[in-house]
């Protein structure tokens, strides 16, 4: 299992190079100048020597090479300065923002706790929700609690989230003004009372991604457990005493858990590009909310970095949840 | 015909060995896939919604001749006519049953033509990603040299963030498109084949474990021991062979292609401000959603029963072409 997960990890690096390489000559493809927006005043000699300081006169294998220094070399060096308090990037150049001028991971690492906290606990609601649902649903194949359950997932499947929340804005927070329609990134939490507010923003976008991945789970939950009560194991369990109970919910459910813990690690990466649309409609100022600004201020270096950090969640993402697969279920042996 | 039936009635010897009542006519293979498609309520709800959808948006500009970028000033934010039933004074007119929006501009109408863009993207996406992901699973299944490389590939494009590359393709290559084709036809262009080419990856999966499969079977070694080529083996063997995993995942790819441009248009990145698309219907709306739901409802409520009607045929479809489930 060591040596497999070691392989996959060494097998992620070409990857994530090539997937960069990718990114990267998409973006050098694009029209758009970044001196478009400075005044035609400025003599061409100038223009031409601001252009070399953004790092957009070389050719493009050498801002490639000086992107991944920057990215894979100085920027976890920033990181282990800060926490260490030593100097190794003293003096390095790190990636810069064009429309802000400042480093690109600072303002990341701004914007990861919002997202995190929203994604975060609506992913954690989803799955407490959707895997009991899931599992009465199969013990109760055709009953009207199954079909219920169904249809509901079934429209939480369709409905898409640039629908569900301005819905939910016009209920909740405009007809029965109980919630707040915007989440306000800089509230701070230090009292019970602040704790309520924060879980009262939460609560709208929460409940427009948990809807989302509440139908998923759920459809995978059913179909798992189904698969495991028509099992020769079960028709023993139940052949030599054992209670009901414990039939469903240490033989059943345990093994139904397999595929369906694995689908939760491969959609959490999923869930962060898929939660660009809820922080643009609730206004959370998170990562996808970030993207979608760079790219409309066309900030190629942002929106390098920002898509390889999700493409890097996904290889990660894949990698555990195979090796979870293989932990989890003795049967799979990868070597 | 069988030997059964060509017997002479005289006999009297076979006469034990002969059918007492006469055999059923033969049933093709689709007419017990329609039995089985039938018994799934919801599919054939479904497949009705899909159809009326598409009927109304490709017959609905003739009955309803109204232009939907038609600008009225005097009448604009009329009310949909369901309204009169709870509040008398609203501003209602059987000339604009679905109201009008801050322009004066026919909503019915708008929705119409709406629809006709969300739904010829959908299909046009949907056949692109089709036709990437069967040639590439087919390719990839059939020819073992192939098989590697191409399966790598389609790792590595499972592995890219899908919408934020969508975004940023839209928004590169907007302009060149555009000043080509028009800002219309460019768009439809750009659109369709970004959501083609980066959602043919589950197809190509499927078709490539099907065609491993059917490869190893006796009626594929006895079209290669006659000398049928390999071109003539995929396109009389094969691919007739996986018609049903394509077309499930036909119909998923269908409702995900309608999402995903109502997603782009409702970011700001999809279709020209004035070609309304069910996604732009509704973005332009949230802004003044208090005081008229109904802008945000109509095209929500399309594009959410559309796909649901679409997903339910999926799922309807699914279990009439598996042949395990069917007949039970």
């Amino acid at each position: 299992m060591l040596t497999y997960t070691i392989r996959r990890l060494v097998l992620a690096v070409p990857t994530l190079l090539f997937i960069a390489l990718a990114i990267f000559l998409l973006l050098e493809l694009a029209p758009g100048d970044p001196m478009a927006n400075q005044p035609l005043t400025i003599p061409p000699e100038v223009r031409e020597r601001m252009r070399e300081a953004l790092g957009v006169g070389q050719p493009w294998y050498i801002q490639y090479y000086k992107w991944l220094v920057q990215f894979f070399v100085v920027e976890p060096q920033v990181l282990f300065d800060r926490w260490f308090g030593t100097e190794f990037a003293e003096g390095k150049q790190r990636i810069l923002s064009w429309q802000t001028r400042s480093p690109v991971m600072d303002i990341v690492y701004q914007r990861i706790p919002p997202t995190l906290w929203v994604v975060g606990v609506a992913y954690v609601v989803a799955i407490i929700i959707a895997l009991p649902i899931g599992i009465y649903s199969a013990y109760r194949q055709y009953s009207t609690f199954d079909n219920a359950g169904t249809f509901v997932s079934m429209i939480g499947f369709s409905i898409p989230p640039f629908f569900t929340g301005p819905l939910l804005i016009v209920i909740f927070a405009v007809q029965l003004e109980w919630l707040p329609s915007v989440y306000d990134t800089v509230h701070v939490v230090n009292s019970w009372d602040s704790f309520v507010i924060q879980l009262k923003q939460m609560a709208l976008p929460v409940m427009v991604l948990a809807l989302q991945i509440t139908a998923q789970l759920n459809r995978f939950m059913r179909a798992s457990t189904l698969d495991n009560l028509n099992q020769d194991y079960v028709r023993t369990a139940r052949a030599k005493g054992l209670k009901e109970r414990a039939v469903v919910l240490s033989h059943v459910v345990r093994n139904s858990m397999i595929p369906v813990v694995t689908v939760i690690a491969l959609n959490v990466p999923g869930i962060f590009g898929g939660a660009i649309i809820t922080e643009v409609i609730f206004k959370v100022n998170g990562i996808g909310q970030l993207l979608i600004t760079w790219l409309f201020a066309n900030d190629l270096p942002g929106v390098m970095t920002l898509t390889f950090i999700f493409a890097t969640l996904i290889v990660l993402f894949n990698i555990i949840a195979d090796v979870l697969y293989g932990v989890l279920d003795p049967r799979i042996r990868y070597d | 015909m069988t030997e059964a039936t060509e017997t002479p009635q005289g006999d009297d010897t076979y006469g034990a060995l002969k059918d007492k009542v006469p055999q059923k006519p033969p049933r093709s293979q689709w007419l017990d896939i329609w039995d089985q498609f039938r018994k799934h309520k919801g599919a054939v709800m479904g497949g009705g919604f899909l159809l009326f959808i598409t009927l109304a948006v490709l017959i609905g500009p003739y009955l309803w001749t109204l232009d939907p970028q038609k600008l009225d000033i005097r009448a604009k934010d009329m009310r949909p006519i369901y309204v009169g039933l709870w509040n008398g004074d609203a501003k209602i007119g059987w000339n604009h049953p679905f109201g009008t929006d801050n322009l004066g501009r026919d909503i019915l109408a708008q929705m119409i033509a709406g629809g006709r863009a969300s739904m010829a993207v959908g299909w046009a996406a949907m056949i692109v990603s089709l036709v990437i992901g069967t040639g590439i699973g087919v390719f990839a299944g059939y020819f073992k040299r192939l098989d590697g490389p191409l399966m790598r590939f389609t790792d590595l494009v499972l592995s890219l963030p899908i919408l934020p590359l969508l975004l940023v393709a839209v928004t590169l290559f907007r302009q060149p498109l555009v000043s080509r084709f028009g800002p219309e036809g460019g768009m439809f262009i750009l659109i369709v084949t970004i959501i083609g080419i980066t959602s043919w990856m589950q197809t190509a999966r499927i078709v490539r474990g099907e065609v491993l499969a059917l490869k190893e079977r006796e009626f594929i070694l006895a079209a290669r021991s006659i000398g049928t080529s390999s071109g003539s083996i995929i396109r009389r063997h094969l691919l007739p062979n996986v018609i049903s995993p394509i077309m499930v995942s036909a119909t998923l790819g269908l409702a995900a292609a309608i999402i995903t441009e109502s997603a782009l248009s409702f970011l700001g990145v999809g279709f020209p401000s004035d070609f309304p698309t069910w996604g732009k219907l509704l973005a332009d709306a949230v802004p003044r959603m208090e005081r008229f739901p109904e802008r945000v409802m109509l095209p929500g409520v399309a594009i959410s029963l559309t796909v649901l009607s679409v997903n339910y045929l999926g799922d309807g479809l699914r279990d009439a072409l598996d042949p395990r489930i069917r007949g039970r």
